[in-house]
Parts: structure tokens; C-alpha cells; sequence
């Protein structure tokens, strides 16, 4: 063996040799050959240099999704986000000798759940598995997890992405599920390069994850990331993920290539490390244009896992588990197969209906998912497409729309500006929640009835509202009262403010009498300068159309 | 995997192969017996039949002709830095090579076995119902227990050497020595 060991790198220093020798030739023949295309076929030139703008991207995802439980997949410890470190963990977390896993129902629960709302097949039985790898963070040496045989598979989710100049176009886009698995969450590892130590946290080690599989339908960053919200809201809605990225209850591994259409898949590259959905398409869309570059320059793309760092914008290669990784996969001994069961008539005797996971009973409990929605908010209210993903998009608006809409007689169409807008706009300025909303729907809707009613004008109604977000103690007619903010509907005074409008502009005047009859609402933007807002449009115009006749 | 062990500590001692018989022997009983009990507990809960074992009362042991094995295998170097790199051995040594060859042909008497028409399990316990726990708190808190068993800690924190540096392989002979604590400790 000694021998032929060094026989081998005798071997391989020629090889080498070789290739230095080899080399410099290669590159004289790809110089020669692209000479020779541009003396001969002078006119397709452009065309070779433009091919490879018809490279395009081809994305994957890979999304672990933290079940929403309260305690871990295979142990009773609590699951939570920032607890002191340790404080967590059971001695099966541990993986101290002699303890065996106890499966979750919960996390079994969410994942057909999540599973039914992707369209997928829920397998009737599924197995777990061990996939070991070493690493100080799982204590075990091994993940439990589902690699032979998954608890969902073939599934399809429909996400839209808005395009146009304002985003007024909705074009619908489907994405194959390929799987979901369940599988166990590792613990944290925090580097100190100071003291050239690791330290370990294993209050997040067996927190339940499901895996979903994307398949790579998708082919920027812009999709994926569209892809990836949608998937977002479908597990807000359902409850079985609270989806936060930056704490790390949805994580995020996208799969890129590059090709051109109609030829097979590019070499990928997987990059990792994306903590929210803007740095989700950046990453993407940098990755994609490296490897078009890479390609285009002659060379080859590497398959590598890259980070991505959000202070350049660009993906680094991440020193990879040296491409050799084996994970030893092997059934999990101390766990039979999983059984879920159609209905309760498939139940077999002996088995507690309340212990079963029965597909049937989850499918009647499924929500009204985030497509569905905003489907029904276009067709009930008659808003915009593109209000609906507003609204559907921040957790609770639509629950704050449809409850000013019960309040006030002002029309679907017309108070959806104040929600998306006005409401919206001042809680994202302020980053709050629907829910931390200084106004409540009802003073809304209170607002909307008095400019409604012709008691305020549109101008002063978010004067108003204004001071509600200010003071939401008090209610819109105290401060219309309070302020002396009420409409101006006394004929006289008008009358008189009118008569020194149309004194003091004689040009404009002349140009209405002239026939440019635009020129009236210029002096209609006067007199409610004048009377700050607070003029009855609809008498100014009459007075002005009068005098100015 | 203890098939491995079992050989690799009866080869390290000197012993010819054929002697590792006793101690396989040892494994099959001990493993019958936890089957028979059992399937002796199954058949206590579901029927009032005298039970009827497949499985033979004693081990019985027949050596298997070196020509029905599968011819030895070529240990590439390749194969070497991967195993090493798994089990965190270093025996790139001239009894380490030799050691796994004859650990590869000790386990290719498995290939003798005839397993057409035979499904394969995951466990003997593959058709039982998979118990599901109700999603409620009740363990965790015990972070002073758990850091007390660790060596090295920092506050609340477990201490791990450094991610990046390379694994440090502990040698064959290190390793042959821990297997040997455990199995003969077993025994005993």
C-alpha cells in the first residue's frame, strides 16, 4: 500500500506537470479558433457576443420552517426564541445515553396541515431517518430526519408577483413542491476567536423544522422572493410557522444556475446565510449575474455553497465541508414508521381517535389561505388587485379594513386609500403592528362618516386624522369641535371671501369668462386657502361660478 | 458496525479469525433472548396461543468457505482519507489497512445469506403504532444538571474547541484500545 501510495503521487505530480505543459497550448487555441470566427464571419460577431445574455437564471429552494409548538419534536422541553442559554434543553436534547425520542403530534399536525394547503400528497406512512454529521452544536452526531420516505410530497403553490410601472399588473406563477420533511433543529454554536473557543447553546437543538423542497420553476430573485412570501403568509394563516426570518423561523437556502432555455441545467451553486426576503432577491439576482459573468468570461461555474454578505451585496464562497460530506444515512431504530390516518373510519380498532393524526379532520380545520383572500377582497369590495395584497400582506389590516367598512357607508372603494395609505403609512413609518394602531376601525370609520356626511372636508379629514394618531383619546368630532375645523357652509361668509377672491384676481376671472372654464378651480384652491380647508366645495363652486358667469 | 469492532479487537490481540466464533456467539444469544422476551410480551397481549418462536433455542455456528465470499476489495487511498475522516482514526498504518480488509471480508459472509422474497425492516418493532405525545411542557430547566457533566463551560454555555480548526484523528492503536475497554467491560 506504501508503495502504491507513493506511486499514486508520483502520478499525480506528472499530471500536473502535464497540465502546466498542456495549458499555455489550450489557451493558443482558443485565441486561434476566435480569430479565425472573426475574420470569416464578420457579421454574426454581435450576435456570438450577445449569446450569452441569453443565459438565464434557474432557481431552487431549499426553506426550513420552525413549527410553531410549544415544546420540541422529540422531547417535552419548551420552544422559545431568546431564553437564557441552556435553559431549554432536556437530557434527550442533551443526547445523553439511554434517552429515546418521543414524537410531537403538534409538529405532525402542522406538517400535514402546511402540507394540504401546498397541494401535496400527505404519505400515509413515512419513516425517519439519521443523518449524521459532526458538528459540535448537535450533540448526538446526527439529525433525525425524513430523507427515504417524507411526510408530504408533490405539492404546487400558485404566489403572484406584481409587475408594471405600478405594480398594477398580478401575474401568477406556479412553484412544485418536491417535499416536506420533519426533522430536527441543531443548537447554536457561537465562535469566540478571542479565547479560540466555541460556545454552544442547545435551547434551539430538536426544535421541530419542516423542510419544503421548492423545485427550481423559479428564475430570479424577484420570483423567489415572491415565492417565499407567499409561502410566509400560507404559514402565518395556517399557525404552523410564525415565519419571522430575522429570528430564524423561516430560513431560507436557494439553489441558482444558470442556462440557456431548452438546454439542460447549469452547474448550481447554493447559497446560504439570507436573513430576510430583500436580501432573498439580492443575493439571487448578484448569484446569477456571477455565474453569467464566470461563463461568459470562458470559465467554469463551481459547485460550492456561497454566503451571502448583506454589507456588499455579494456572495462569497463558504469554506465548504471539504465536498466529501457523507451523511451515513440510516433508519431510525428507536422510531416504528409513521402512520397518519384519512379519516376516522380508516382508523384501525384499537387506536384513540384523539391519539391519531387523522388528514380528513386537519383538511375541515384549514383557514381561509392568503390567496383565497384576496380573491374574495377584488370580488366583494371591488378594490384594486393590488390593494388586496396590501391589505393581505400586513398581519390584521384586513380584519381593521373589513371592520371600518361595517361601520361607515362610504364606499369599499374609497376608504381602502385611508387604510393602505393614510393607516398604513403612519404605522410603517412608526415600524408598529396593525394592532399597536393608536386609531381604532371604529374612530376611523367615525372620521370617514363625518367627511361623508358633508360635515368635513377631504383636506381636513386628514388634519383630523393627524391629531387622532396623535391623541387617540380623543374622538374626531372633539377635534373638529375643539379646533373649529367644521365646514364653512354659512352662505354670506363665503360669499364675502368669494367677492375678495375674484376682487383680487381679475386675469383669472377674464380667462373663465373667456371659456377656460379649468382656470374656476384655481380660485376654488384660494378661497379654501383662505378658509384653511374648511369651505363646502360644492357652495364656493356655485358662489365662484356665479360671480365669475 | 460491531461486527467491525468485534474483529477489529480480536485481530488486534493476534487471534486468528476463526476464533472470534465465542464472542459472535455471545452477541446472536444475547440478542435472542431480547427477542424472545419480546415477542413473548406481544403475544401475552394479544393472544392466549402457546407461542411459537422461529427463532432456534440455540445459536448455531458454521464457518463460511472463503470461496463463497466475494473476492477482497481494493482499498483505494481515497477510500482511506474518507473512512479516516469519519471515524476520526488515523490508520493509514500497514495493520490498519490490513486490519479493515479483513473487517470487509469478516462482514461479506452476510452476502452468503439468502434474502430473496424477504422484505427488508427497519426494526422488529416496525409494525407497532408510533406513540404521539401531547404538545405539553414538562422537561428542560435543568441547565445546571446538564453544564455539571461538561468540562469545560462558560456562564451557560458548553465549551466546544474552535469550529474551524481540523479535527484532531486519535491513532488506531488509541482507538482499538478504547473498543477493547468497552467490549471487555461489557463481558464482564
Amino acid at each position: 500500500m506504501v508503495v502504491s501510495c507513493v506511486a499514486a503521487s508520483e502520478l499525480l505530480y506528472r499530471m500536473n506537470k502535464q497540465i502546466i505543459i498542456l495549458y499555455p497550448k489550450n489557451l493558443c487555441i482558443i485565441r486561434r479558433i476566435s480569430t479565425t470566427s472573426s475574420q470569416w464571419h464578420v457579421q454574426p460577431q454581435p450576435r456570438a457576443r450577445s449569446a450569452p445574455h441569453h443565459l438565464v437564471g434557474v432557481v431552487g429552494l431549499e426553506i426550513h420552517a420552525q413549527v410553531n409548538s410549544n415544546t420540541k419534536l422529540f422531547s417535552s422541553s419548551p420552544v422559545c426564541f431568546s431564553a437564557p442559554p441552556n435553559s431549554l434543553v432536556s437530557f434527550f436534547d442533551a443526547s445523553l445515553p439511554g434517552t429515546l425520542p418521543v414524537l410531537n403530534r403538534r409538529c405532525v399536525e402542522a406538517a400535514v396541515m402546511t402540507g394540504l394547503a401546498l397541494n401535496c400528497t400527505i404519505n400515509r406512512k413515512s419513516l425517519f431517518d439519521r443523518k449524521h454529521y459532526f458538528y459540535a452544536d448537535l450533540p448526538a452526531g446526527y439529525q433525525i430526519t425524513q430523507q427515504r420516505q417524507p411526510i408530504a410530497v408533490d405539492g404546487m403553490m400558485t404566489y403572484s408577483r406584481l409587475e408594471g410601472k405600478k405594480g398594477s399588473q398580478v401575474i401568477r406563477r406556479n412553484v412544485r413542491i418536491k417535499q416536506i420533511q420533519l426533522e430536527q433543529d441543531s443548537g447554536k454554536s457561537l465562535h469566540d476567536d478571542v479565547h479560540s473557543q466555541t460556545l454552544i447553546d442547545l435551547n434551539r437543538a430538536g426544535v421541530g423544522l419542516m423542510e419544503l423542497v421548492m423545485e427550481p420553476d423559479m428564475s430570479c430573485g424577484e420570483e423567489a422572493a415572491a415565492a417565499v412570501r407567499e409561502l410566509q403568509l400560507i404559514l402565518q394563516a395556517l399557525g404552523t410557522c410564525q415565519g419571522n426570518m430575522s429570528e430564524g423561523q423561516l430560513r431560507v437556502d436557494a439553489n441558482v444556475s444558470v442556462h440557456r432555455p431548452g438546454e439542460p441545467l447549469g452547474i448550481r451553486t447554493e447559497v446560504k446565510n439570507i436573513n430576510s426576503v430583500r436580501y432573498l432577491a439580492r443575493a439571487i439576482d448578484y448569484e446569477i449575474q456571477r455565474q453569467i459573468d464566470v461563463l461568459q468570461r470562458g470559465g467554469t461555474v463551481q459547485n460550492e455553497t456561497r454566503a451571502y454578505d448583506s454589507k456588499s451585496g455579494e456572495t462569497i464562497p463558504m469554506r465548504d465541508k471539504e465536498g466529501l460530506q457523507d451523511y451515513r444515512f440510516m433508519p431510525e431504530p428507536n422510531l416504528p414508521p409513521l402512520i397518519v390516518y384519512e379519516d376516522n373510519a380508516s382508523l384501525p380498532t384499537g387506536i384513540d381517535a384523539c391519539q391519531a393524526v387523522v388528514v380528513q379532520k386537519i383538511r375541515e380545520g384549514l383557514p381561509e389561505l392568503p390567496s383565497v383572500k384576496r380573491d374574495r377582497l377584488v370580488q366583494t369590495y371591488g378594490i384594486l388587485p393590488e390593494h388586496s395584497f396590501t391589505l393581505v400582506n400586513e398581519d390584521g389590516l384586513v380584519e381593521f379594513f373589513e371592520a371600518v367598512l361595517k361601520a361607515t357607508k362610504k364606499e369599499p372603494r374609497k376608504v381602502i386609500g385611508w387604510v393602505t395609505n393614510e393607516l398604513l403609512g403612519h404605522l410603517k413609518q412608526k415600524d408598529m403592528s396593525v394592532a399597536e394602531s393608536p386609531i381604532s376601525p371604529l374612530a376611523l370609520a367615525e372620521l370617514l362618516e363625518l367627511q361623508e356626511t358633508g360635515h368635513i372636508s377631504s383636506s381636513v379629514a386628514k388634519q383630523v386624522f393627524q391629531e387622532m394618531w396623535r391623541s387617540s383619546d380623543k374622538s374626531p368630532l372633539h377635534i373638529i369641535q375643539e379646533q373649529d375645523l367644521g365646514l364653512v357652509s354659512d352662505a354670506t361668509q363665503l360669499h364675502k371671501i368669494c367677492q375678495k377672491v375674484v376682487d383680487l384676481h381679475p386675469d383669472e376671472v377674464n380667462a373663465i369668462r373667456s371659456g377656460n372654464k379649468k382656470v374656476l378651480n384655481k380660485l376654488m384652491g384660494l378661497v379654501q386657502k383662505e378658509t384653511k380647508g374648511r369651505a363646502d366645495p360644492l357652495l364656493v363652486r356655485a358662489i365662484l361660478q356665479e360671480k365669475t358667469s | 458496525m460491531s461486527a467491525f469492532r468485534l474483529f477489529a479487537t480480536r485481530a488486534f490481540c493476534g487471534v486468528p479469525v476463526k476464533s472470534v466464533r465465542p464472542s459472535v456467539n455471545l452477541v446472536t444469544n444475547d440478542e435472542q433472548l431480547c427477542l424472545q422476551s419480546r415477542f413473548t410480551a406481544v403475544t401475552r397481549l394479544f393472544s392466549s396461543r402457546p407461542h411459537n418462536s422461529k427463532v432456534p433455542q440455540v445459536a448455531t455456528w458454521e464457518p463460511v468457505p472463503q470461496d463463497q465470499l466475494p473476492t477482497p476489495p481494493q482499498i483505494s487511498a481515497d477510500l482511506v482519507d474518507k473512512l479516516e475522516r469519519l471515524a476520526l482514526v488515523d490508520f493509514r498504518t500497514k495493520q490498519g489497512l490490513a486490519c479493515l480488509e479483513k473487517a470487509i471480508q469478516f462482514a461479506d459472509q452476510l452476502h452468503v445469506v439468502d434474502t430473496s422474497g424477504v422484505e427488508p425492516m427497519d426494526s422488529v418493532l416496525e409494525d407497532r403504532t408510533l406513540y404521539l405525545r401531547d404538545d405539553t411542557v414538562t422537561e428542560g430547566d435543568c441547565a445546571e444538571e446538564l453544564l455539571r457533566l461538561s468540562k469545560n463551560t462558560v456562564e451557560e454555555y458548553f465549551v466546544a474547541p474552535p469550529g474551524k480548526k481540523k479535527t484532531e484523528y486519535i491513532s488506531f492503536e488509541t482507538k482499538v484500545l478504547i473498543i477493547m475497554t468497552v467490549h471487555y467491560s461489557d463481558d464482564e
